[in-house]
């Protein structure tokens, strides 16, 4: 089964890369003949020279950075892009949304299409996709949610898993809170998952786990390519027998809670920890069947609505994963992301309560009642998962 | 990558322009060992034959428009080292000047030069693949830069509404021996809020002290310290011109914010900011478009590798008063918005490092607590391991704008040199008037933000959902 995976603006493209390298080296250094095979498929098409080329499609308003990520890739000697994959502009989304959303999107649709359509023809048997894009900017936030909503149009049956990337909450873009609401409720109601990582804390991670004094956004979009390809190189389930046959971003978050009516009991008041709905640990290397995985299914950690053996899933790779004798990928969905949420969505209802820059955003196409729409949006998931119990 | 057209009109304006020229030739020849024409130079300059990569620099010309009402500065450029760089088509000049009258600039030559600064425009317009941007550069105090040059400015906005209109206006002080000066800013001021998409106002005093503050600190350099004595800021060694004006220190000041505004859209970088984030990202609102430019370092330090304090100095003399480039305290007005363009081997750690750390001697307005939008671009300008520009919107510009409506309104009630300006054909009294009022009504707005400084704004009342 393969992916296709569609870079979307600066950071988009940089961490694309980024992963690209990742799962490329991973495949190519380990002595498993199946895994490698099974991993090259899903991202990579082989050209008739033998030479690896990456399932991708990059987009960007402006040359610059896909001119770099290419030639980036190309220097590696291992892997590169298609020549013909990728699509820019001249000018950029200017930071705005809703140019890159209502003007730029609809602009470029067709030629989009036909990129992704190219690289799908490629595969053997599609999966799905996975849009890589950060929420602060214009391209990524805004022509990424475009793009997203033509995936689901072109192909309602694949999957669409979204990488977003956060930005620092002290401020990268000043709009960027507007841009992060307006894409973050669009495409709530488009994707089937979306995969979140913080520059925040993917910059203590650099600084507090791996010691590194001057952080470069290289060495940022390093941790999130190694966290993410960690997620997405093939595994095991018990039910797959012993083949890596299980779907590569098959990750079924769709949970129903029951009607509010119903008694609740509980087994653990666990106040401190962040209620899950449901847990995705994937586990790599050595020892993974001997592992003790008996904490995650505490029922204490887990909403009451849902058993905790058909809330926590588990993945295993004997094979080590990039380099690590052992590693553990944890994917929650939890109220871990309430608090950042909410701090997102007050900040830019703060400023919207001024009418601070809308005339940039109504110039290039959406109204004040669209703002409100996804405020209302992100008002409703905010209180769903603050709800948990 | 996208093209920009400067736009220079007047002896100010077209001196500034000149030093710029001058300046980005130097930048462009330190970057590209090769001499192979590349994306970076065509931001601003375009090869002879046409736009091809890869070419050898035959003939490079700068996308510019030089317009002047009297022939001296614009025939001492031709007469200078830059003669071969510019050619007569996109030049437009009149003997006479504008006699200090902005009347005269707007509208007698504004009307009879209409059709021939749309021509001149559209020729460097067409000439450009992907036009993003005009800088228009001019002084306010005069009459041909104030005057043609905001009636440039409109017919900018009439013929390429899509295109970025980014003015540096240079304000007279206090002490300008022009005297009508407060008539032709004000007026011209009114042109600015209205037509332009962000105005980088400059004051000549601050460059005035920046120069004379550079030199200080240069002759006291003793032998083996790590000031060298000509800051690449203001010198133009390396440069074409061989020799210095005066004046051209200050210009040179100038002429480097615009390079370093438009440097991460030339060259490549880790965090890359375009022209058209400027405007989206630091005008909040429609009319408060006027951004405070502060550059660091003004010292050229022999020592190219710097650690991390000086660093993290160069953040901080950023916010402080002495690298403005107008005379303004920021900190103790308010901001609603600030940029950080950072060039050379900066990383987004030193960059946030600097953020929190500067941050709890920052006003900033209550909706914008986290106002930064920064930038990061790997290529340093010459001379300088890393520089910085911010350029911020705050309301430190009211006291500027009030002590300029007060100039012009000693004047005003007394009528006095009314009559040179109501002599001009179209020229009524009530453009006076309505200049005033525009101003005021500007002032008003920023005085508006001002009030809630104080005053602790608690977060607006979220929406609230039907469980």
């Amino acid at each position: 089964m393969s992916v296709v995976t569609v870079q979307l603006g600066q950071c988009g493209n940089q961490v694309g890369q980024e992963l690209f390298d990742v799962m490329c080296s991973d495949a190519r250094d380990v002595h498993r003949k199946t895994y490698s095979a099974v991993s090259c498929e899903r991202f990579f098409r082989q050209t008739t020279q033998g030479a690896l080329e990456a399932r991708a499609v990059l987009i960007d308003m402006e040359p610059k950075v896909i001119n770099h990520s290419m030639s980036k890739a190309a220097k590696s000697g291992r892997w590169r892009y298609g020549e013909t994959s990728h699509f820019s502009q001249k000018q950029g989304s200017g930071n705005n949304w809703a140019n890159g959303y209502c003007v730029l999107g609809p602009r470029h649709r067709d030629a989009v299409e036909e990129l992704v359509r190219r690289e799908v023809e490629h595969c053997d048997m599609l999966a799905g996709f996975i849009p890589i894009m950060s929420v602060a900017g214009g391209t990524g936030s805004g022509v990424g949610t475009f793009i997203t909503q033509c995936l689901r149009d072109v192909y309602p049956s694949s999957f669409v898993l979204n990488h977003l990337t956060w930005p620092y909450g002290t401020g990268e873009v000043i709009v960027q809170n507007y841009n992060s609401v307006l894409t973050l409720a669009h495409l709530y109601q488009l994707s089937d998952a979306i995969l979140v990582h913080e520059n925040d804390i993917v910059h203590k991670i650099c600084s507090q786990l791996l010691k590194i004094k001057q952080i470069s956004f290289s060495d940022i979009n390093r941790v999130i390519a190694h966290q993410l390809g960690g997620v997405l190189q093939p595994t095991l389930t018990p039910a797959s027998c012993g083949a890596y046959s299980r779907h590569p971003i098959g990750i079924d978050w769709q949970v129903c809670p029951p009607p509010a009516s119903a008694g609740r009991s509980r087994s653990l008041s666990a106040g401190s920890f962040n209620t899950s709905l449901a847990n995705l640990l994937i586990l790599r290397g050595k020892d993974v069947y001997s592992a003790e995985t008996g904490g995650f299914e505490d029922p204490a950690i887990y909403t009451s609505w849902l058993p905790p053996d058909e809330a926590l899933s588990l993945w295993k790779s004997p094979v080590p994963f990039n380099k690590y004798e052992k590693s553990a990928t944890l994917v929650s969905n939890s109220q871990a992301l309430l608090r950042p949420l909410d701090d997102m969505v007050r900040k830019a209802w703060n400023m919207f309560a001024s009418r601070a820059y809308i005339h940039q955003y109504v110039k290039f196409g959406i109204s004040e009642e669209d703002f409100l729409d996804s405020f209302t949006s992100l008002e409703q998931v905010i209180s769903s998962y603050s709800e948990l119990q | 990558m996208t093209q920009s057209v400067v736009v220079q009109v007047g002896q100010c304006g077209n001196q500034v322009g000149c030093r710029f020229w001058d300046l980005a030739l130097r930048e462009h020849a330190h970057v590209n060992k090769r001499g192979l024409y590349d994306e970076a130079l065509s931001s601003f300059f375009r090869n002879y034959e046409g736009i091809c990569w890869g070419h050898i620099l035959t003939y490079l010309h700068p996308q510019a428009v030089l317009i002047d009402m009297e022939e001296g500065v614009v025939h001492g450029i031709l007469q200078g080292p830059l003669r071969e760089v510019f050619d007569s088509t996109q030049l437009l000049t009149d003997v006479s000047g504008s006699g200090n009258n902005w009347a005269v600039g707007n509208l007698m030559y504004g009307s009879a030069y209409r059709d021939s600064i749309v021509n001149k425009l559209r020729k460097a317009a067409e000439h450009c693949d992907c036009l993003q941007c005009f800088f228009l550069i001019h002084s306010m105090g005069g009459g041909t830069g104030s005057g043609l040059g905001t009636r440039v400015l409109s017919l900018l906005e009439e013929e390429f509404p899509d295109v970025c209109r980014i003015v540096t206006a240079m304000y007279p002080s206090a002490e300008d021996d022009v005297i009508t000066s407060p008539y032709n800013s004000v007026l011209a001021m009114r042109e600015l809020t209205e037509h332009a998409d962000c105005v980088l106002p400059v004051e000549n005093q601050s460059l005035v002290d920046i120069v004379n503050k550079i030199s200080l600190m240069s002759h006291d350099a003793k032998p083996g310290c790590v000031l060298k004595k000509e800051s690449t800021v203001t010198s133009g060694q390396g440069g074409v011109s061989p020799t210095e004006r005066p004046f051209d220190a200050m210009n040179n000041i100038v002429a480097n914010l615009l390079l370093n505004i438009t440097s991460s859209s030339r060259f490549d970088g880790s965090l890359n900011m375009d022209l058209n984030e400027i405007a989206n990202n630091l005008v909040p609102f429609p009319r408060l478009h006027y951004l405070v430019p502060s550059l660091t370092p003004l010292y050229t330090l022999a020592d190219v590798n710097i650690p991390t304090r000086r660093l993290d100095q160069m953040f901080s003399d950023a916010f402080s008063k002495e690298h403005q480039l107008i005379r303004a305290d920021p900190k103790h007005s308010l901001y609603l918005a600030c940029a950080l363009m950072v060039r050379g081997n900066v990383q987004v750690s030193d960059l946030r490092r600097n953020i929190e750390r500067l941050r709890p001697s920052l006003p900033f307005v209550s909706w914008n607590q986290e106002g930064w939008k920064t930038g990061l671009c790997s290529v340093p300008p010459v001379g300088h391991a890393h520089s910085l520009l911010a350029l911020a919107n705050n309301t430190c510009v009211k006291p500027t704008f009030m002590e300029l409506r007060d100039r012009f309104t000693k004047l005003y009630k007394k009528k006095a040199h009314l009559h040179h300006y109501l002599h001009v054909d179209g020229m009524e009294q009530s453009a006076f008037s309505e200049a005033l009022s525009s101003l005021s009504a500007l002032i008003e707005e920023y005085h508006h933000l001002d009030a809630t400084k104080a005053r602790l704004i608690p977060d607006a009342p979220r929406l609230s959902i039907a469980r």
